[in-house]
């Protein structure tokens, strides 16, 4: 069993109440909500006979002291009424939201249901009933149905229905492509029970928002009706019968007419402050605990369930003397990256010390979280605020990269390659341009200039027909070609250093054959420096001259790659050498296995961070957590691993 | 034990002149009780025969049979699919909104009237997750709360409570980091030679089928290029798209095993 697991990823919904008492927003329209609701329950119990006690003395009156609002043509008091008539107007607004997110969702499921071409046609059937004006349909659903209250109802309910149709179609839309549907379709799992286990659960947070939203809307359209004359009839009452019945005299006694008025304008806003924040809160939390540990370095809005943060007095590691001559690129010591939390602050980097030399390639490996690709962008500077970055040194070509800006750099000395190359260019703009913009201003190149120096930097990353390549859009070219433009756009200036994150990744595995060769023949040709970024042992191992193995935000171990296989001392690269099956793997034998789950940087227990998973761990590795010394970061470095590997039940 | 075959299989998408053919004429054979990898690139059909095999997408020519039956139609029935997928990713095949237990329930066949709560269902669950090597008290978790190779121990385990006659596994590995995909490799293995399981293993990876498979055909442009024995198609490629997929694949770490050649190679690049 793992020792640590991080805090369910999912609130429970009692934990998500409180949430929304907690902003000004949703205080407010919470208290509102609760103050129309209590005066809904008992206004007409309290004051239900005042209401409608009769008072011919007093007819048509003013506010006065016994009745403060004034009293209509029977004498009735006024403001009890506009109390009483909250449950009316409520109930009946209510109902009206329900009828349309019923009729609503049944349309808009109906392609979940029904099939793919009975779906399509009642789709079709929504889109033209959209576009119909609401207030419009429940005025003709009013003729319809005929005055009354039932027949608003329907109106108003009807009305609404195309609306909440649509944003089911379009929710279920987008949860229907999942592949845990697929998955429950292929388990045999009926289409009800999809319906109302895997769908309606994902949908139903954006869908309540609205219903909240729909339901003050639901309230003013039943008081439009109402004080049309085509809802609430004589002697029921609702806010927009009060409001008609009020404008006869509205130059004589105004409040009559604007107390019922100021009631809808008091409901409304109760409906729709709390529906507001709920989204918010929905926004906020939206499907978490996907994605806990599924890649991505940058998982900055995770909030760790630890508040403390172990470790964080560590002591930086004691002051190693670096021969700082010119032949060093990079020269990084001590590199801390902090990330703020809702929870604390969290340190996905825990000082790192490595050293780049000019022409020469470092690998970076480690598992998701290890922090290798905060390093590559700290180095970058690509970094910003609230994410911190210090270091004791962090000096690129001699220059401190700490102080002063360096917004230059890239692009002229740094050149940065992303795993996503379909992401890192400008989808709009040609690719000859977006290779040429850097350099005109970084380099002072005029147009003609940057522009063929663009074709030639094509041509270096091999891509054929460079002239007509550089004027076409980044989706002409494959992804394969576009990492190689990326890298092309690095070798725009002179660059000194390559930083290449995951650049093979997304990418085939004779596409990224393509790519390793031609980082190292760039590397070669013009002795630039390289430091390449992988959870690729392999792809790390075939180009690099040095491998530094990351493990929860330290270095591990720094070593020459040729010596990965054989020579490598910490446990942890030793298992990540082993785990991974090459062409040459025993086919007998089971893959060795690493136990245990990749470590969360906001949850480090005391000690060194690999001893859960090591099968050396021994009571100091528990307790303290090894320093870098001579290339490796363990207590027991080089000792025989136990040879059997037990199958493992928490990997 | 039970033999998948794909008999001449097409699968278009799209209509008129806007159609791509995905699948175009693939004939392959997962015999009883073996695992065949099918390897090849982005782009070249390997997901989609697999959601064909399993009739998540209609086929336009040709059929899949499960020993000598077509599996499309049979979709209609009642009950699981008796061939099973298992998706690349686990944090998008499992609804995370669900406890592991639940979603494996869901696949397990129950008698008519019974409870997805039962005493059996939930027997089977556990025995289930035991087969997967997962702790059976974690049925209550949710995914977030699983690891990655956790994830897809439950969704291998759902796909096993179908009781399926063959498991497709489509990618299964690659969106696992490299510590844990191991195990899910070494459980692969032993699920076939415990349970004889029939699985077609789709990966873009070489090593990885080269490990899990005795047989494997290279998928090119939705067509296989090459089928055969593994040893004998990656020791022998005969057609040029597998010798270049077989040249790409980084060498592994110098001196891990008989590597002498690539290790002087290796040398000599460094001296640059």
């Amino acid at each position: 069993m793992p020792a640590r697991l991080p805090a369910p990823t999912r609130r429970p919904a009692s934990a998500r109440l409180p949430a929304i008492l907690r902003t000004p927003l949703g205080v407010t329209g919470a208290a509102l909500l609760a103050l129309v609701l209590v005066t809904a329950v008992l206004a007409p119990l309290l004051w239900g006979d005042a209401a409608e006690a009769v008072d011919t003395a007093a007819m048509l009156q003013g506010p006065s002291a016994d009745h403060w609002a004034g009293t209509d043509n029977l004498g009735r008091d006024l403001l009890f009424r506009t109390l009483v008539a909250t449950r009316l107007s409520v109930a009946l607004a209510l109902a009206a939201t329900a009828l349309a997110v019923t009729v609503g969702l049944l349309l808009g499921t109906a392609s979940l249901l029904l099939g793919p071409r009975a779906g399509r046609l009642v789709t079709a059937g929504v889109n033209i009933a959209v576009a119909f004006p609401g207030l419009l349909l429940a005025l003709s659903f009013a003729v319809i149905f005929g005055v009354g209250q039932v027949g608003s109802v329907l109106a108003i309910g009807l009305s609404g229905a195309p609306a909440f149709a649509r944003l089911c179609q379009t929710l279920v839309a987008g949860v229907a492509t999942r592949d845990y549907l697929a998955a429950a379709r292929l388990a045999g799992v009926g289409r009800l029970r999809i319906l109302l286990r895997h769908v309606l659960p994902d949908v139903g947070g954006p869908l309540v928002v609205n219903v909240t939203i729909g339901a003050g809307g639901a309230l003013l359209s039943f008081a439009g009706l109402s004080f049309l004359g085509l809802g609430v009839q004589a002697p029921a009452y609702d806010w927009g019968r009060l409001m008609q019945d009020g404008l006869d005299r509205i130059y004589l006694d105004p409040l009559a007419a604007l107390l019922p008025g100021f009631a809808v304008v008091v409901a409304g806003l109760a409906f729709n402050l709390t529906g507001e924040a709920v989204a918010r809160t929905f926004s906020i939390d939206s499907i978490s605990g996907v994605s806990l540990l599924a890649g991505g370095a940058l998982r900055t809005r995770r909030r760790p369930d630890a508040g403390g943060l172990p470790g964080q007095d560590a002591t930086p590691s004691a002051d190693v003397p670096l021969d700082a001559g010119p032949d060093l690129v990079l020269d990084v010591a001590d590199l801390v990256v902090t990330v703020p939390t809702p929870a604390g602050r969290v340190r996905p980097v825990r000082g790192v010390t490595f050293q780049v030399a000019r022409g020469e390639a470092v690998g970076v490996v480690g598992e998701s979280g290890s922090g290798k690709t905060l390093t590559a962008l700290a180095v970058a500077r690509l970094l910003e605020p609230p994410t911190t970055v210090t270091a004791r040194r962090l000096s690129f070509q001699g220059r401190d990269l700490l102080t002063g800006d360096h917004r230059t750099l890239l692009g002229t000395e740094l050149a940065m390659v992303f795993q996503d190359p379909a992401s890192s260019f400008n989808p709009v703009r040609r690719m000859g341009g977006q290779l040429a913009e850097g350099a005109r201003h970084h380099l002072g190149l005029s147009r003609r200039q940057a522009r063929d120096r663009a074709v030639d930097r094509l041509r270096s990353v091999r891509i054929g027909d460079p002239d007509r390549r550089a004027g076409q859009y980044p989706h002409e070219f494959s992804g394969g070609m576009r990492q190689r433009a990326m890298i092309g756009l690095g070798l725009m200036g002179s660059p000194a250093l390559i930083v290449a994150d995951e650049p093979t990744t997304a990418l085939d595995v004779t596409v990224q054959r393509q790519v390793l060769d031609l980082l190292a023949e760039v590397r070669e040709r013009d002795a630039v420096a390289l430091l390449l970024i992988s959870h690729d042992v392999s792809v790390v191992a075939d180009v690099c001259d040095r491998v530094l193995v990351m493990y929860a935000g330290r270095v591990v171990e720094d070593l020459p790659a040729a010596g990965l296989a054989t020579s490598a001392r910490h446990p942890y690269t030793r298992a990540l050498v082993a785990a991974v099956p090459h062409l040459e793997t025993d086919l007998d034998r089971p893959l060795a296995v690493i136990p245990g789950r990749p470590v969360d940087p906001a949850d480090l227990a005391a000690g060194c961070p690999f001893a859960p998973r090591c099968p050396l761990a021994d009571a100091r590795c528990r307790a303290e957590d090894p320093e870098l010394v001579d290339g490796v970061a363990c207590w027991r470095p080089g000792e025989d691993l136990p040879s059997a590997v037990p199958e493992e039940a928490t990997a | 034990m039970s033999e998948l075959r794909f008999d001449d299989v097409t699968v278009r998408y799209g209509t008129g002149r806007r159609a791509t053919t995905a699948v175009d004429g693939v004939s392959l054979v997962v015999p009883p009780g073996e695992i065949v990898g099918l390897v090849g690139e982005s782009g070249s059909g390997k997901s989609t025969l697999a959601r064909a095999a399993v009739g998540l997408v209609p086929v336009h020519g040709g059929r899949v049979l499960l020993d000598g039956e077509p599996v499309a139609g049979r979709r209609r029935a009642a009950g699981p699919s008796p061939v099973q997928l298992v998706f690349q990713d686990p944090a998008s095949s499992l609804d995370p909104r669900m406890t592991v237990g639940e979603s494996v329930a869901e696949a397990v066949p129950r008698e008519r009237g019974t409870s997805r709560r039962s005493a059996a269902v939930r027997a089977e669950v556990e025995r289930l997750l035991t087969l997967v090597h997962l702790d059976p008290d974690r049925a209550g978790a949710r995914p977030g709360q699983l690891s990655g190779g956790q994830r897809q121990r439950v969704a291998i385990a759902r796909a096993l409570a179908a009781r399926p006659r063959v498991v497709v596994a489509d990618e299964i590995t690659s969106a696992l980091d490299v510590s844990i995909q191991g195990a899910v490799l070494n459980l692969v293995r032993e699920l076939q030679r415990d349970l004889g399981l029939s699985i077609l293993f789709i990966s873009h990876d070489l090593a990885v089928v080269r490990y899990v498979a005795g047989q494997v055909a290279v998928l090119h442009r939705g067509r296989v290029v090459e089928q055969g024995e593994t040893a004998q198609v990656l020791g022998d490629p005969r057609h040029d798209y597998t010798r270049s997929l077989l040249a790409a694949v980084p060498r592994p770490p110098a001196g891990s095993l008989t590597t002498s050649t690539i290790d002087s190679t290796r040398t000599t690049r460094r001296t640059t």
